[in-house]
C-alpha cells in the first residue's frame, strides 16, 4: 500500500477521503464571499463591506472599537483561553477531569461573537464555548466543574446571562429561539427596557440535526430576535463537514428568508464586527441572521478522540499559519500596538490563571448523593422524599457498624 | 356550579390561566384560529391575541424547545401536542432538556412548562391517534404527570398544572373530551398530585385513570349486582403516584386490580402491583391483577374494542382475585 514515502497509515485515511468525497458527491457549490477584516499575515483592511441578501452592507459602525486598546484586549482574551485550554487538557492527563473538550483554534470565533454580545444579551452555549463564557464573566474554574463530575451545570446563568453547557446536539438552538420570542414580548409589554437579542451556538456537525432546522422555522416564522452562530470548525469528531452539509452551511438562511453570510472564524475582528451587526439586526427587529464562522479545530474533538484516525496531519499544518492568535500578533507587533513587555505580562497572568485554576479544581467539594434529591423537583415529591428516607437511613447503618466495629 | 363538557372545562381552566398570569401563553399546532383539532383551545385567540395564543409551526421538538426557552426568560408556556402518537418528535426536548434543566442547574432554574396531550383509544381513528404513552413519562425523574376524568378535576387540574413550578404533563383522556359533569368554579379539587375514592367497598379496590374510570365505576356497578362491594380509585396523578390512598384502601379490601389502556408490560399498573405488594403485603387475599393494553403497537380501530380494557375485563380480573 505504501512504499512511496507516504506513512501507512496517512494514507490509509486519505484513501477514505478520497472515497468519502466521491460518495458524497464531490465538492460544494460556490463557496460564499468569506468577510475578513485580519488577513493571515496580519494585515488588517481598512474597512469591511459586503452582500448580504441583496443588500449592500457597510460594516464601519461596527469596526470603530478597533483601536489598539481594544485589539490588544481581544488578543488578551484569546491567549488567556487558549491557556485554559491547555490546563484543562494537562488537568484531564493527569485525571483530574473525566474529560475535555479542546477549544484550540477557535478562539477568534468565541471571543470575537463573546465580545460583541451586551450584558441584556444571552447565550446559549454548546459546550465548547469557553472563550464565549470568558467573554459573559463566567469564572474559568466553572466550567471545569462539569467535567470534574461534581455537577452537570456549574454556574448560574441568570447572573451572566450565559446558559448552562448543553449536550445533546443542537437542543439549545430552540431554547434560544423560545428565549427571543420571550424577549420580544417583554418589549411589546415595555417598550423602555433595553433592546436585547439570543444567540445560539451550535457547529457543523450539530447543524445535521433536526433541532437547528426547527429552530430555524420558528425564528423566522417569528421574526425572533436570535443570531444563529455556527462555528464550523470542519470536523464532527470524525466526519468532514463536506458530510453535514452539500451548500456552505451559510447559504442554508436563504432556505429560511433570513440572511446568513460566512466570516472567517478565525480573524477576531472580523467575527466581531459581523456579530455586533447581525445583534443590533435582531434587537431592532429585523429578524434572526445566521453566521457561519468558518474556522479549524486545531486539536482533538474531546481528550478520548483520536485525529489521527481521520484527518491528515498535512490538514492539520494546513491550518496553522492561519492561526487566529498569530495573525493578530503579528497586526500588533508589525504596527507597533503591542511590545514584548505587554506579550510578557500577557504570558505571566497566563501561567498565574492556571496555577490558580489547577488549585480550584483539585479543592472543588465533591457534593454527597443526598443533595441530588433536592434538586429533581421544584416542589415537594413524595417518591423522592421516601427514597431519600430509605437512602439515609441505609447510609446510616454504615454509621453504626463504624461504631460497633 | 355550572354544567360542562372536559373540553370545556378545559377551555374554561386554560382562560382563567390566560385570565390570571399575563406570563401564561398557548403553544401548539393548529391551537388558534381553529382552536384546535378538539376546539379545546377553542376562542382562545380571538381573545388573548396571537402573542398569547401561538399557532405554531408544525413541529412538535420546535414547540417543547421554544417553550422552555420561554420559560427561561419567565414565562409560563402551555403547550398543546396535537395527538398522543405525535409526542416522539419532541420527546427528546422533554426528556433531555425539560426534565432536566432544575438538577442540571443544582436547582437553581425552574422549568415551568405544561405540555397538554389528548391520549388514548376508543374513537375509531387511525394510526398514531389512540395511544398511551404515559408510562415512558413517568419513568422520567423530573416531570410532573396529570390526567383529569371529569369536567371537575379537568377545570382545576390543568390551572394546578399551570401554577407549578415543576414542567407538567397532563394527559387529557380524548374519548371522554365530551363527558359532561358539574364544575364548581370557586373551590378547587386539592392536592392534583393526590387520589380520589370515587366509589367506597370493602372487598376489593379498582385503580384506573383517566379513559377507564367511568369504566370501572360501571364495573364496580355490575360486580354489586354479584354481590361484590368493590372501591374505586381515580388515580388522577400517574407521577408522583399517590400509593398512600391506594395501600390504605387495599389493607380494608384485601384485593387489588389496576385498570389502563396502555400495554401493562412495564407500565403504570406494574409499578403499583409492586408498591402495594411491599406495604401491604399481609392484606393481599390475592396477587394484585393488572388489566391492560397487550404487547402490541395499538391495532387497528376495527378491533380496538377487544384490545381495550372494557367492563367484562375489570369483572373477569375481580372473579380471578376472588377465586384465589
Amino acid at each position: 500500500m505504501s512504499g512511496s514515502g507516504v506513512p501507512a497509515a496517512e494514507f490509509e485515511v486519505e484513501e477514505v477521503l478520497l472515497a468519502a468525497q466521491s460518495a458524497i458527491g464531490g465538492q460544494q457549490g460556490p463557496a460564499p464571499e468569506m468577510l475578513q477584516v485580519l488577513a493571515p499575515d496580519g494585515t488588517k483592511a481598512d474597512g469591511l463591506t459586503a452582500e448580504i441578501a441583496g443588500e449592500v452592507v457597510d460594516f464601519a459602525p461596527y469596526l470603530a472599537a478597533t483601536d489598539a486598546a481594544h485589539l490588544r484586549s481581544l488578543y488578551r482574551d484569546m491567549s488567556l483561553i487558549r491557556r485554559f485550554d491547555q490546563e484543562a487538557t494537562a488537568l484531564q492527563r493527569q485525571g483530574q477531569l473525566a474529560l475535555w473538550v479542546p477549544l484550540t483554534g477557535q478562539e477568534a470565533a468565541q471571543i470575537g461573537s463573546g465580545r460583541a454580545l451586551q450584558p441584556q444579551d444571552y447565550a446559549f452555549p454548546t459546550y465548547r464555548e469557553h472563550g464565549v463564557a470568558l467573554t459573559r464573566g463566567v469564572e474559568l474554574a466553572d466550567i471545569l466543574r462539569l467535567f470534574r463530575g461534581v455537577t452537570n451545570g456549574g454556574w448560574d446563568p441568570r447572573e451572566r446571562n450565559f446558559h448552562l453547557y448543553t449536550l445533546v446536539l443542537a437542543a439549545q438552538s430552540l431554547h434560544a429561539v423560545g428565549y427571543a420570542m420571550g424577549i420580544q414580548r417583554d418589549q411589546l409589554a415595555d417598550p423602555s427596557l433595553p433592546q436585547a437579542a439570543s444567540v445560539a451556538y451550535f457547529g457543523d456537525g450539530a447543524s445535521s440535526e433536526g433541532d437547528i432546522h426547527e429552530s430555524m422555522v420558528f425564528a423566522a416564522s417569528f421574526d425572533a430576535p436570535v443570531v444563529f452562530f455556527c462555528q464550523n470548525n470542519q470536523w464532527a469528531i470524525s466526519v468532514p463537514a463536506a458530510v453535514q452539509a452539500r451548500v456552505p452551511l451559510a447559504r442554508r438562511a436563504e432556505g429560511y428568508g433570513f440572511p446568513g453570510v460566512r466570516v472567517d472564524g478565525n480573524d477576531v475582528v472580523a467575527v466581531e464586527a459581523v456579530t455586533r451587526w447581525a445583534l443590533d439586526r435582531a434587537r431592532s427587529g429585523k429578524g434572526p441572521v445566521l453566521i457561519e464562522a468558518y474556522t479549524y479545530r486545531m486539536s482533538a474533538h474531546t481528550t478520548a478522540d483520536d485525529p489521527t484516525k481521520y484527518r491528515l496531519s498535512g490538514d492539520e499544518q494546513a491550518w496553522q499559519p492561519r492561526d487566529p492568535l498569530v495573525r493578530l500578533e503579528a497586526h500588533l507587533r508589525a504596527q507597533g500596538l503591542a511590545d514584548d513587555a505587554f506579550f510578557d505580562e500577557l504570558a505571566a497572568e497566563a501561567r498565574a490563571m492556571a496555577t490558580a485554576l489547577r488549585d480550584a479544581v483539585l479543592s472543588m467539594t465533591v457534593p454527597d448523593l443526598e443533595s441530588r434529591f433536592a434538586t429533581v423537583y421544584a416542589e415537594p415529591h413524595p417518591l423522592v422524599q421516601e427514597e431519600l428516607r430509605f437512602f439515609q437511613q441505609y447510609e446510616a447503618g454504615f454509621a453504626d457498624e463504624g461504631e460497633q466495629a | 356550579m355550572a354544567t360542562m363538557t372536559i373540553a370545556k372545562a378545559i377551555n374554561e381552566g386554560l382562560r382563567a390561566s390566560l385570565t390570571q398570569d399575563p406570563k401564561t401563553l398557548l403553544m401548539g399546532e393548529d391551537i388558534g384560529e381553529l382552536g384546535g383539532v378538539y376546539r379545546v383551545t377553542d376562542g382562545l385567540k380571538r381573545d388573548f391575541g396571537a402573542l398569547r395564543v401561538v399557532d405554531s409551526p408544525l413541529a412538535e421538538s420546535g414547540i417543547i424547545g421554544t417553550a422552555i426557552g420561554l420559560a427561561l426568560r419567565g414565562y409560563r408556556p402551555i403547550c398543546e401536542i396535537q395527538f398522543d402518537g405525535f409526542v416522539f418528535p419532541g420527546f427528546n426536548q422533554i426528556t433531555t432538556q425539560l426534565a432536566k434543566l432544575r438538577t442540571r442547574s443544582d436547582g437553581m432554574l425552574s422549568a415551568p412548562v405544561v405540555i397538554r396531550i389528548p391520549y388514548g383509544g376508543g374513537i375509531g381513528s387511525i394510526e398514531h391517534h389512540s395511544e398511551s404513552p404515559e408510562a415512558l413519562f413517568a419513568h422520567t425523574a423530573g416531570l410532573r404527570i396529570i390526567t383529569p376524568s371529569n369536567p371537575q378535576d379537568a377545570y382545576w387540574m390543568i390551572q394546578q398544572a399551570v401554577s407549578c413550578e415543576d414542567p407538567v404533563i397532563v394527559f387529557e383522556p380524548k374519548r371522554r373530551y365530551w363527558l359532561k359533569g358539574e364544575v364548581d368554579t370557586s373551590a378547587p379539587t386539592g392536592d392534583p398530585f393526590s387520589a380520589h375514592v370515587l366509589r367506597s367497598g370493602t372487598d376489593a379496590t379498582v385503580v384506573a385513570y383517566g379513559p377507564l374510570v367511568p369504566v370501572a365505576l360501571a364495573a364496580a356497578a355490575a360486580a354489586e349486582e354479584d354481590g361484590r362491594s368493590v372501591e374505586v380509585i381515580d388515580l388522577r396523578s400517574i407521577s408522583p403516584i399517590d400509593f398512600d390512598t391506594v395501600t390504605e384502601s387495599v389493607t380494608r379490601t384485601g384485593r387489588l386490580i389496576v385498570a389502563h389502556e396502555a400495554p401493562t408490560f412495564g407500565g403504570i399498573g406494574g409499578e403499583i402491583a409492586a408498591r402495594i405488594s411491599e406495604r401491604a403485603f399481609l392484606s393481599l387475599e390475592a396477587p394484585v391483577i393488572r388489566v391492560g393494553g397487550f404487547h402490541m403497537p395499538y391495532p387497528v380501530a376495527r378491533v380496538e374494542e377487544h384490545y381495550l380494557p372494557d367492563i367484562d375485563r375489570i369483572l373477569e380480573a375481580l372473579d380471578r382475585a376472588f377465586a384465589y
